[in-house]
């Protein structure tokens, strides 16, 4: 103990690990988003605020930021739901069910997109059933709703589940044995053990939803002032050679993502250190 | 006996009391199970079902017709072009940034792991845009790119670009947290005892993470052949040529051939069935580990 080695790094590749690392994300994408934000700069303030608050585009942002955040909230509930039967319950095919979850991760999202179209249509599958009723879906709010679900159903699942494997038993026995009854340990005891996790995976649904665009466009039909989301308008611009108007609105997409991911790494700070 | 009945059933109350207090009653776990598995079937089996239904609805030949088409055996081949430029790069920058993040202490790490991030936040629209804007023929870098005769957007080398982008953080966030967790005794004991820094990675450092990495590979090409909203903004659609998979089964699907849709979508779903079962696999094979080494 009294000999301290003197302090060499054994491990080599630092250098060229390192420098690979900055020189490829620099390349592939911190000067390309740097030079956007620098083209985006170059536009007057009237030219990029009035892109930004055209009447078309003010309407869309309300269904995109809306729309993400009421799939975000159905996404928190049956994904809290789903992480708590698969960690606690045992039933057949839970495996299987298990593995499934991930499957909107992998599926791309233009199969996505027609594989809910198709689904929700008027003479689809499960379209025909509330056709009866008079609920539509395809080419509706709803349906737009309905594919951002889609799309962020495994983060609040994938957050909150190894937070909830992790809990000890012990904790929930020492509330039952100091009298409380189930719903309280719940209340007191689990939920705010979770509550972290449940919050990153809100955020992380929400964010996904936000800049979602292959699953949306097929299912939502695009009419202007209703089932328009904001990503849709900046394809439609570059599109028609509008590169100011599509530079104007990604920037506030591209600020609004990295406010989430602030939010997100916040969030992941707080639940670490919660969690140690 | 009368004592001991009176015994046995105040354990039974106590046992039941117990129970009560520290799981559900049985009826609400069926409940919760059944809510979870209407939501999971709604959601997840249903749309896989429609498109595999979709796709052999009309039988095997009509799918294969629909697969083997010249402009669908095209977009199959630039997929494939493009994942063989991609997920090598982007693999061995995610081993790369593991390496460098886990083995060594150095200062801005938790920001430069949250730049890594970055491009799965931003939307897949806005990578395809900033390409656009810059080496597009009305952006920045237009003028002088069709001087040279050179072609970006509209072309190969744009998809390449927004692809790589899109799927650059997979590998790596697999394995930054596994090669952190490993720490790196074995790495230093390998070095010390005169094996070089390759073949110390080479034996020691990739048997510990080949799982981890095999998923991340396989997650890295599902994404990369799936991606759209990019692929979208730069390609152009240009018919038997800059058509990838997804635009051509949005191409087919806006003319209302939809089995021929769904005949393509049914490959990309095959892809993402392995992607997710290789992911089970690698997860079952730690959980099994983890059980051994703690028995």
């Amino acid at each position: 103990m009294s000999i301290t080695p003197a302090k060499r790094r054994v491990i080599p590749g630092f250098g060229l690990t390192m420098g690979f690392t900055l020189l490829y994300m620099g390349l592939v994408f911190l000067i390309p988003v740097g030079a956007f934000l620098l083209y985006t700069t170059t536009m007057s303030w009237d030219t990029f605020w009035s892109a930004v608050t055209q009447r078309q585009v003010v309407a869309s942002y309300k269904l995109s930021f809306g729309g993400s955040l009421i799939a975000a909230t159905i996404n928190l509930v049956f994904g809290a739901l789903v992480a708590w039967v698969l960690v606690r319950y045992r039933f057949p095919g839970k495996r299987l069910v298990d593995a499934l979850v991930d499957l909107p991760f992998a599926l791309p999202t233009a199969v996505a997109g027609i594989a809910l179209v198709t689904l929700y249509a008027s003479t689809g599958w499960v379209g025909q059933y509330l056709d009866v009723f008079g609920i539509r879906i395809a080419y509706t709010q709803l349906g737009v709703v309905i594919a951002l679900t889609y799309i962020g159903l495994p983060f609040v699942v994938r957050t909150v589940q190894p937070v909830l494997e992790d809990l000890e038993a012990e904790l929930e026995e020492a509330s039952a044995s100091l009298g409380a009854d189930r719903l309280t340990t719940i209340r007191r005891v689990i939920f705010p053990a979770l509550f972290p996790a449940l919050l990153t995976g809100y955020a992380l649904a929400f964010a996904r939803a936000l800049g979602e665009y292959g699953s949306v466009v097929f299912i939502s039909g695009n009419l202007p002032f209703r089932t328009e989301i904001t990503p849709l308008l900046i394809v439609a611009k570059a599109e028609q050679y509008d590169y100011h108007g599509a530079a104007a609105i990604g920037t506030v997409m591209l600020v609004a993502a990295f406010l989430m991911l602030l939010v997100i790494n916040g969030l992941q700070w707080w639940a670490s250190r919660r969690h140690g | 006996m009368t004592t001991s009945s009176t015994v046995i059933e105040t354990h039974d109350t106590i046992a039941k009391r117990w129970r009560r207090a520290t799981e559900e009653p049985a009826w609400l776990r069926i409940i919760l199970i059944t809510i979870a598995l209407i939501f999971l079937g709604l959601f997840l089996v249903l749309p896989l079902t429609v498109v595999l239904y979709g796709a052999f609805e009309q039988g095997i030949g009509v799918w294969y017709g629909a697969v083997s088409d010249p402009d669908a055996l095209s977009a199959i081949r630039l997929t494939f072009l493009i994942v063989v430029i991609v997920v090598p790069l982007n693999t061995l920058f995610g081993v790369a940034a593991a390496w460098s993040i886990a083995k060594f202490e150095f200062r801005g790490k938790s920001i430069l792991i949250s730049l890594i991030d970055m491009p799965f936040a931003i939307s897949p629209v806005v990578v395809g845009l900033i390409f656009v804007i810059l080496f597009g023929s009305q952006g920045w870098l237009g003028p002088w790119l069709s001087a040279h005769d050179m072609r970006i957007i509209f072309a190969i080398p744009g998809i390449v670009i927004v692809i790589a982008f899109g799927t650059l953080p997979f590998v790596a966030r697999e394995l930054i947290p596994l090669m952190q967790q490993q720490g790196k005794e074995e790495e230093e004991a390998s070095l010390t005892l005169g094996a070089n820094g390759w073949k110390t990675f080479w034996y020691v450092t990739l048997p510990n993470i080949k799982w981890g990495l095999i998923y991340g590979v396989i997650l890295c090409n599902a994404r990369a052949m799936g991606e759209f909203g990019a692929v979208a903004v730069v390609s152009g659609r240009i018919r038997g040529e800059t058509n990838t998979m997804p635009l051509h089964i949005e191409v087919l699907y806006n003319e209302y051939m939809f089995t021929a849709a769904f005949a393509v979508s049914s490959l990309l779903t095959g892809l993402a069935l392995v992607t997710i079962a290789i992911k089970s696999a690698v997860e079952w094979n730690e959980e099994r580990r983890q059980r051994i080494a703690a028995a």
